[in-house]
């Protein structure tokens, strides 16, 4: 029951073959007895996910059930929760409790779905590894030994390992669909715009997205149907129509016009990932797609466009975490400045503080030309290449990370080579375009993704292909061995 | 040296919306501490600011009033600094893209010349909370009621020259800002307050002196004065060949003084940037349009109406213009006086005027009326009552007794019209005062004049104050010099 997918589960609660109560007990349970080995969830919430699912169970029963109804999922710990704990991996938030629900939680209570619980990230979702976790890293179900990704490796790792049937993720540059790629599910950063960020512990403002990280296109489709949508409390939330995500899945995808950027598949690639990919991408081409070779120069400058903008606006973001009014507070404050420096010196971690140092000082007089104003000129320069190939073709495909899951530690001291780990989908978070990673192969019993950019709004589209390819392939419904 | 000020002025007024600027909390001042600051108030994570559309649109009617210009696309910025009333770590505020910019305005001197000081920009941006520093022992107390109120911040250019000049600039601005009821002007609870960037140079010269900006002057007495110490202050640095030093200072009303509150090297670097949680504002003309028809008349042009069209001289026009609530009361009272535009003025300006500071009040709730004071004038007007007589109903309407007429009626305040009645009140007087009659038959021509004031004295007082002392005088002279 663990390895069914959502819409097989929805189908089975709707059958009657099992219970709302039933499945999230049997998640809850997995999760009780798995959790050690993953340290993928940070808070459990048994009864508040009981008294949803009895609930659900009686909107199963009354018929006012919708399509969600009754499924468990997890929520990545950024994600505001009333009355649940919302530590964004952070000794800073360890004991904060939000007064109200995020957006997205709040659309997918209100579609009766049932919060297992909030899972593990790296602090504040400045990290690719987990590793940056105050509550100390998730591990991958393929290897333990490896890291699950991040930020969301927490959600990636419950979803890949069966503790949770999905899970929310956000995705900053990269957040969601490399830790989808590191443990092999399907993770989906929405158009910027698409999913609303209140509630949703800032990092970057200009490129945070919430998104679903699930085990097929279809599930994070029927999750995106309620995650997705205008909400008045968020100014960058796009007025769009509403849409059925799930309706063009089985659409035909003969005469797709895929572009293969040249410098997505450049010697930065480990061996044998490059090669997944042209092997899935051919997959495609027996289904009718056609590909030709694009070129996207300026995505190269992307990892330090990248490393200016979310610094800059992290620096601000984070500014609030003074131990003023909640979250935590250094003890026995000598006076202001020394609340503020001890708080914010004990309360954030090594990455978040580097971060916040970096940030600052690209935004500081003197510096806020070179380093800011350039960096906005560039990310434009991205936005507009990426468009005027989206002119040309109609999905772009390239690996979604350079190589498989890395070994814990293997990367903690070194946060250019981490920071690189992200070249692929930071480019797509600073040009705002949505991208889906979808399992593709594996390399020494390690999955790797493929990732596929669409233009703005086409995630029906990404949706589409991510599905025929999961029809025709069996990558996603690979479990690893010991979480069978 | 003969020394030249240079001041310019940053006045904050607080936009009169039921909302917060990036949130739905109320603005009402005066609740219990920390009510009305809801999530995005207190900065808690995961909030984000929606701009409030009307305070956008106050802006914008500022803008208009000062011709400026306003730009297609205004942008909010982020201005990074700490402080413990501060929630998020940063002001919502604005920098490059203000809302308004370029404008203008005219003050007059007292000696009647015109100045038009430049306004450099307006810019909406959000209040901090207040830290309060009593009644906690050793903790500071914060209290976020305040916070994300909207303001906006007007920049004059440094066109100033003097303490008086500012003064003057500041008052105006006050009155437009009432007139346009964009802000409810109530300095005492820091609606309309500023800070006075002052500095000195050598008359003459071109460029400017190194300047001070003394902060939160929260009256006009306090802008003058804090700007008359500073230029003060400034000219004996330099004459005792010292320099002046850039830095913020802080005004002392009890001791009359300026004292330092932080150097240019403590100053923050604000790291400005644009706000990625805010969209730039689009602001189509049609907006424009919209608050440029819903424009009331200015404090200027209804000035010049006035002294046009009720003959008025600049200086009442002056006055009554001050506030549209002053000015509707004339207008009003005129309309109920059937015209005596002057003699409205005179009591506006006279009895009125001071039974409401007498009272502390405001015009808008005090007890006589436009309308009544109208009535009264009226009744002046006719001969009904005499001036004086006018002036005992006037307090009785202030005391609440009713109107003009029914005063009149219930006190028996009425002109005596009836000559016999005065007859024998004129009578009786001559009768009871055989002394004073022996005198002013015997007193030679010039010195009559004199001595009957005092039958007139007697005969008013016995009518009450009702008699018309002219009727009183000439019945008087007739019957004496009948001797």
């Amino acid at each position: 029951m663990h390895q069914k997918t959502l819409a097989e589960l929805a189908r089975a609660l709707h059958a009657g073959e099992i219970s709302s109560v039933e499945l999230t007990r049997l998640f809850l349970e997995r999760c009780e007895s798995k959790n050690a080995l993953l340290n993928c969830f940070i808070t459990l919430t048994p009864e508040h996910a009981l008294r949803q699912a009895i609930s659900a169970d009686g909107k199963i029963r009354n018929g006012t059930a919708g399509p969600l109804t009754g499924l468990p999922l997890a929520h990545k710990d950024i994600f505001c929760t009333r009355d649940i704990r919302t530590s964004c991996g952070s000794k800073m938030l360890d004991s904060f409790i939000s007064p109200y629900d995020a957006t997205v939680v709040a659309r997918l209570n209100d579609a009766g779905m049932v919060t297992l619980g909030k899972t593990n990230m790296d602090e504040f979702a400045m990290g690719s590894s987990n590793e940056t976790s105050f509550y100390g890293s998730a591990k991958n179900p393929w290897d333990r030994e490896r890291v699950p990704g991040g930020s969301s490796g927490g959600s990636a790792a419950a979803v890949a390992a069966g503790l949770a049937p999905a899970a929310t993720g956000t995705d900053t540059g990269g957040s969601i669909r490399q830790p989808a790629s590191l443990c092999g599910i399907t993770g989906l950063k929405p158009t910027y715009g698409r999913v609303s960020r209140y509630g949703m512990v800032a990092f970057a403002s200009s490129l945070d997205q919430g998104g679903p990280l699930a085990r097929t296109a279809e599930d994070a489709a029927m999750l995106l149907n309620v995650m997705a949508g205008f909400d008045e409390r968020d100014s960058t939330s796009v007025d769009a129509p509403a849409e059925d995500f799930t309706r063009g899945l089985d659409d035909s995808v003969e005469g797709l016009k895929i572009g293969l950027p040249a410098e997505f598949f450049g010697e930065r690639l480990d061996g044998g990932v490059g090669g997944i990919i042209l092997a899935a991408v051919k997959e495609l081409e027996k289904l009718g797609a056609r590909t030709r070779e694009i070129a996207l120069p300026n995505s190269r400058l992307s990892i330090p466009v990248y490393y200016v903008v979310a610094p800059a606006e992290c620096s601000s973001n984070l500014a609030r975490y003074d131990g003023v009014r909640y979250g935590y507070r250094c003890s026995d404050p000598k006076d202001l400045a020394d609340l503020y420096f001890r708080s914010r010196g004990e309360g954030f971690g090594r990455e978040v503080k580097r971060r916040i140092m970096t940030g600052t000082y690209v935004l500081s007089a003197g510096y806020y030309d070179a380093y800011y104003l350039k960096a906005q000129r560039v990310r434009r320069l991205i936005r507009d290449e990426f468009r005027s190939a989206l002119d040309k073709v109609d999905v772009i495909i390239g690996p979604t990370a350079p190589g498989p899951a890395f070994r814990l530690k293997e990367l903690v001291d070194d946060p250019i080579r981490m920071y690189l780990s992200d070249i692929y989908t930071v480019p797509v978070n600073l040009a705002g375009l949505p991208a889906v990673s979808i399992p593709a192969g594996f390399i020494g019993g390690l999955p790797v993704g493929m990732q596929i950019t669409g233009d703005y709004f086409a995630e029906s589209r990404l949706l589409n292909v991510a599905h025929r390819f999961q029809q025709v392939t069996d990558w996603h419904r690979q479990v690893p061995p010991e979480f069978t | 040296m003969d020394w030249e000020a240079v001041v310019g002025l940053e006045i904050h007024a607080q936009l009169a919306t039921r909302s917060k600027i990036f949130s739905g909390a109320a603005t009402a001042y005066g609740a219990e501490a920390n009510v009305q600051a809801c999530a995005i108030d207190l900065g808690l994570p995961g909030v984000l600011p929606v701009i409030n559309v009307e305070a956008i649109r106050m802006a914008i009617v500022f803008g208009l009033a000062i011709e400026a210009e306003i730009p297609e696309q205004s942008i909010f910025a982020r201005k990074n600094y700490f402080y413990p009333d501060l929630p998020k770590g940063y002001q919502i505020s604005q920098y490059e893209l203000p809302i308004v910019s370029h404008g203008r305005i005219g003050i007059t001197l007292e000696n009647g010349t015109t100045r038009t000081i430049g306004i450099t920009r307006a810019h909406l941006e959000e209040d901090a909370g207040k830290s309060l520093h009593e009644g906690f022992g050793n903790f500071t107390g914060i209290d976020l009621n305040r916070a994300g109120t909207p303001l906006i911040e007007i920049v004059s250019e440094p066109d100033l020259r003097s303490a008086r000049e500012a003064a003057l600039y500041m008052r105006k601005i006050h009155t437009l800002v009432r007139y346009l009821e964009i802000c409810d002007g109530n300095m005492q609870e820091g609606s309309f307050r500023c800070d006075a960037n002052v500095s000195v140079r050598p008359r003459g010269r071109k460029e400017f002196g190194t300047r001070t900006e003394t902060k939160n002057l929260n009256s006009f007495r306090f802008v003058e004065q804090a700007i008359n110490y500073e230029i003060g202050r400034q000219i004996d640095v330099l004459e005792s060949g010292g320099t002046v030093v850039q830095e913020t200072r802080l005004f002392d009303p009890d001791k009359n003084e300026t004292r330092p509150m932080r150097t240019k090297e403590e100053a923050n670097d604000y790291r400005y940037f644009p706000d990625p949680d805010l969209l730039p504002v689009k602001i189509d003309r049609e907006l424009i349009e919209a608050a440029r028809k819903q424009m009331p008349e200015l404090p200027d042009a209804k000035r010049d109406r006035f002294s046009r069209d009720y003959g008025l001289s600049g200086y009442d026009s002056d006055y009554l213009t001050t506030s549209r609530e002053l000015a509707d009361y004339f207008e009003q009272a005129v309309r109920a006086a059937g015209g005596e535009a002057k003699l409205c003025t005179n009591w506006i300006m006279g009895e009125l005027g001071a039974a409401l500071n007498r009272d502390n009040m405001e015009i808008a709730v005090c007890p006589v009326t436009a309308g009544m004071l109208g009535g009264l004038i009226r009744r002046i007007r006719d001969n009904t009552i005499s001036g004086r007589i006018a002036k005992e109903v006037f307090e009785a309407m202030w005391n609440g007794e009713g109107d003009a007429d029914t005063i009149i009626e219930k006190k028996g305040l009425r002109l005596l019209t009836d000559s016999g009645e005065i007859e024998s009140m004129v009578d009786d007087v001559l009768a009871a005062n055989p002394e004073q009659v022996k005198q002013y038959c015997e007193s030679p021509e010039d010195r009559r004049a004199k001595l009957i004031g005092y039958f007139v004295g007697r005969v008013m007082k016995q009518s009450g104050g009702r008699a018309d002392p002219r009727q009183v005088n000439d019945m008087l002279l007739r019957k004496l010099e009948r001797g």
